[in-house]
């Protein structure tokens, strides 16, 4: 029966180009509208580190003045420098690492090549593991490196092609601001979106080209970037200093179950009583632990030009939703008088309300494909955009699938009504008022 | 004119459904075209937004040091003294940050000196020598700071910002701190528990992100303290015409007083704003061409719903016509009909209009809605509707009256 009623569907579209065109345009649209926002929606809110981010956790104390004190405000996102090299020395949690951005120069072995500027992040020797960072050749510094503020690097695969031209550089020296440094790992392929560590250098950007210890940084004073406040009215000749009453370093641990996060809040509680008793915090404990879904939904890190693009593609497919219904709800009415003739010869409703559906389904099929092209269109369009995102936008496997479903289940519930409206037509009465 | 809406309203009653359609479609329509035009309305006047400066004479320059240098402040100077000497360059400036540049400084300041007072958040600019000159920033009070009045920022004591000898603020933080009063003379405290004095006022000065006003206010300050190299940009003013030779000349220059530093491609003010705002523009051309396509798929619905109409009403027409009805009148019936449906569905549009600006309120920081997007998107839909249901009524209109009868 279904071929059959394909066969019907397509007579009827031959004999109803223009109004079939209509259909399959205005429902492509509206889907190509949909799953263009949609995928781009998709991979901005994709999780960046599946199987390992709901264990990595942000940390955040509150070493802020009491005068300014608000009873449950948001403490500070970042740490001082002191906090987090004192809850790096107490190494409470299974994996934690302090890290700041900054933006350095580079220089290769060649003389005569132009120096570059890199996106930096100082860290500490966890890091890697503890994010599961790839690498291609060599491996992390250790701690031991952070205590002697080692002149070692690790680069992104990018840098080494760009500055060693690829292979194994493990070894091989580059000067960091003019200092030279060893290589003693290159990265593979590792791209974090979002930069959820560390938000202030960048959400959906490059990741940067060299990592480096923190410790190493501050001896060498290298330039940092990001955020930075800073609070009292006493004069801070060096915010970087380690007592500076400053907030500019980032620190993340990992914490494997329910048990090891309640524990490590309460070692965080009791570390703020102590600076609290020791006179360095003025405020009662305030302490945020928040996994990586967690921060990046508190952080609404994908941009809200995104969902409210979402929003207007969703209303977009609506109108053109309703525009189908009553389009394919005129074509049914103009085929009453067929209706009548197959109901008179002993088609039951339910043939004839299959029938249409079949036929909003082929209207949908056809809508979705045009749909599936105008979204790659679209996505093109979206890549030419000037967000940091832009050139993540593509359609994947599973966005694929989506759309079918969205055309499919578009084409239904934009047939159903037509179709019931079909199967009412009285066979007796069309015949007669021919 | 006789208007038969009797006729009209009975058809309609027939169909309820086609009719309920159209209503819905040109509802959905209307309510999302106020907010895409408003939300576009929004974008266009943030990126219209004068920042005070003189934008079109205006290019930034950043050199970043490789090593550390000794003396960067008399680096600084240097620099600057070789940069004003340059053709076409008129006035040059260091200064820690620029409209529509990446990094920002911001900081508390307040009418008092006691721990706990309430702090107003302000943009912080650190200013070198010429600075009001370069920017082109108006005073509309006071005076700028005097030559002997700059300090180094490493050569302030243990008073640190008590140390300096005024401040210039904006009119926005003048405003709110001596409501109508001379604010010039007047003192306040910025980063420190001693305070300083007002010298000048400038009209206008504004964060260099302008979406961040929202959130921070539009107070900024000016301090007299000369950044370094590293710690700011060169800010040259140049004749219009020479700009793109200066940035030429103005790169060669610092890139020959050595090798320890790398100079960065100076970006001239026009082109940073232009950045700036290419989120904005691209958002307002993606809700321009929503609302174009919308239009354009509202009218296709109601051209094939009225010809699917025409055509199920052939005999009618044709027993009007042989009625005597005129062909006038058959046209006026279509359309009369169509502005029927439209109205109702414009109605019904700008109650929806409403209430996703709300939604839009409560999640985008926007503003209310201005009640004259309604009647725009209203007169917008309703020449639509017309428009689309011009062609099946003339059609209509030209049936003749015999042939179709004894069709």
């Amino acid at each position: 029966m279904f071929a059959y009623y394909l066969d019907l569907a397509l007579r009827s579209f031959r004999s109803h180009p223009v109004l079939t065109g209509l259909m399959v345009l205005a429902l492509g649209l509206g889907i190509g509208a949909c799953m263009t926002t949609l995928t781009v929606f998709h991979v901005l809110s994709a999780d960046p580190l599946p199987g390992r981010s709901q264990h990595l956790y942000q940390v955040q104390l509150d070493a802020g003045q009491l005068a300014y004190y608000r009873p449950g405000a948001e403490p500070e996102e970042q740490l001082t420098r002191f906090d987090a090299q004192a809850l790096l020395a107490e190494a409470q949690a299974p994996q934690q690492a302090m890290m700041t951005g900054g933006q350095v120069i580079l220089q290769g072995p060649d003389e005569q090549l132009e120096p570059r500027s890199s996106d930096v992040r100082y860290t500490s020797a966890d890091f890697f593991a503890m994010f599961g960072l790839p690498f291609q050749y060599g491996g992390p510094w250790s701690a031991a490196d952070d205590a002697s503020h080692a002149r070692q690097v690790v680069i992104s695969r990018e840098l080494n092609e760009a500055m060693f031209g690829g292979g194994n550089s493990v070894g091989k020296t580059l000067r960091v601001q003019d200092t030279e440094m060893r290589v003693v790992g290159v990265l593979g392929a590792w791209r974090l979106t979002p930069h959820f560590y560390d938000l202030n250098t960048g959400d959906y950007g490059q990741t940067e080209g060299l990592y480096l210890p923190f410790s190493t940084s501050r001896e060498l004073e290298l330039p940092r970037s990001g955020t930075m406040n800073c609070w009292g009215n006493e004069h801070i000749p060096d915010a970087t200093a380690p007592n500076a009453p400053c907030v500019w370093i980032q620190y993340w641990v990992r914490l494997p179950d329910a048990g090891a996060v309640q524990r490590y809040r309460d070692y965080l509680n009791a570390y703020s009583e102590r600076q609290r008793g020791a006179g360095r915090f003025e405020r009662p404990p305030n302490v945020r632990l928040r996994n990586v879904p967690e921060w990046l939904a508190f952080k609404q890190v994908v941009p809200g030009d995104v969902r409210l693009q979402l929003w207007l593609a969703l209303g977009f497919l609506v109108v053109c939703l309703t525009n189908t219904v009553g389009l394919l709800l005129a074509k049914c009415l103009r085929a009453a008088p067929q209706i009548g003739v197959r109901r008179a010869l002993g088609a039951s409703r339910r043939a004839i309300f299959a029938q249409f559906l079949v036929e909003a389904l082929a209207i949908g099929l056809a809508g979705g494909l045009l749909g599936l092209l105008l979204a790659w269109l679209g996505l093109l369009g979206v890549r030419h955009n000037p967000a940091s995102y832009a050139e993540l936008a593509r359609l994947d496997l599973p966005m694929l699938a989506a759309a079918l479903a969205v055309s499919l289940l578009a084409s239904l519930a934009a047939g159903l009504l037509p179709a019931w409206r079909a199967a009412q037509v009285a066979p007796a009465l069309q015949l007669k008022s021919q | 004119m006789s208007l038969h809406l009797g006729p009209i309203f009975k058809t309609l009653r027939r169909h309820k459904i086609a009719a309920g359609l159209i209503v819905l479609e040109v509802a959905l329509s209307c309510a999302i075209i106020c907010n895409a035009v408003f939300l576009i309305g929004q974008r266009l006047t943030g990126m219209e937004q004068p920042s005070g400066f003189a934008e079109q004479e205006l290019v930034m320059l950043q050199v970043n040091a490789i090593r550390k240098e000794a003396k960067p402040e008399a680096a600084t100077q240097r620099d600057l003294a070789l940069l004003r000497a340059l053709p076409g360059v008129l006035h040059a400036t260091v200064t820690n940050q620029v409209p529509f540049g990446g990094s920002s400084n911001n900081g508390g300041v307040a009418t008092s000196g006691e721990p706990g007072r309430p702090d107003t958040n302000a943009a912080w600019y650190l200013m070198g020598d010429d600075w009001l000159q370069t920017s082109g920033l108006r005073l509309i009070a006071g005076r700028d700071f005097l030559p002997e009045e700059y300090r180094d920022p490493s050569s302030l004591g243990a008073d640190g910002l008590g140390g300096i000898p005024g401040i210039i603020v904006n009119r926005a933080l003048a405003e709110k701190f001596f409501p109508g009063e001379s604010a010039p003379g007047k003192v306040v405290y910025a980063g420190s528990d001693k305070p300083v004095k007002i010298v000048g006022v400038v009209e206008r000065l504004g964060r260099i992100r302008p979406a961040d006003e929202q959130f921070n206010g539009p107070a900024a300050v000016l301090l007299p303290l000369r950044p370094s190299y590293d710690m700011g940009v060169y800010l040259l003013r140049v004749a219009p015409a020479q700009r793109d030779a200066v940035i030429k000349a103005a790169k060669l220059a610092l890139q020959q007083q050595g090798r320890h530093r790398m100079v960065e491609a100076p970006v001239s003010l026009t082109e940073l704003r232009s950045r700036q705002y290419a989120q904005d523009r691209y958002m307002a051309w993606t809700l321009g061409i929503v609302c174009l396509v919308l239009l354009v798929v509202t009218a296709l619905g109601i051209i094939g719903l009225a010809n699917f109409w025409v055509r199920q009403r052939s005999r009618m027409i044709g027993t009007r016509r042989a009625l005597g009805a005129t062909r006038g009148q058959i046209l006026r019936y279509f359309q009369l009909e169509n502005l029927l449906l439209s109205a109702l569905g414009i109605a019904l549009g700008m109650v929806a209009a409403y209430a996703i600006n709300l939604a839009l309120m409560l999640n985008y920081q926007l503003p209310r809605l201005p009640l004259a997007y309604l009647p725009v998107g209203a007169l917008a839909l309703l020449a639509l509707g017309q428009l689309a249901v011009l062609g099946p009524a003339r059609r209509a209109a030209a049936l003749p009256p015999v042939q179709v009868l004894r069709g």
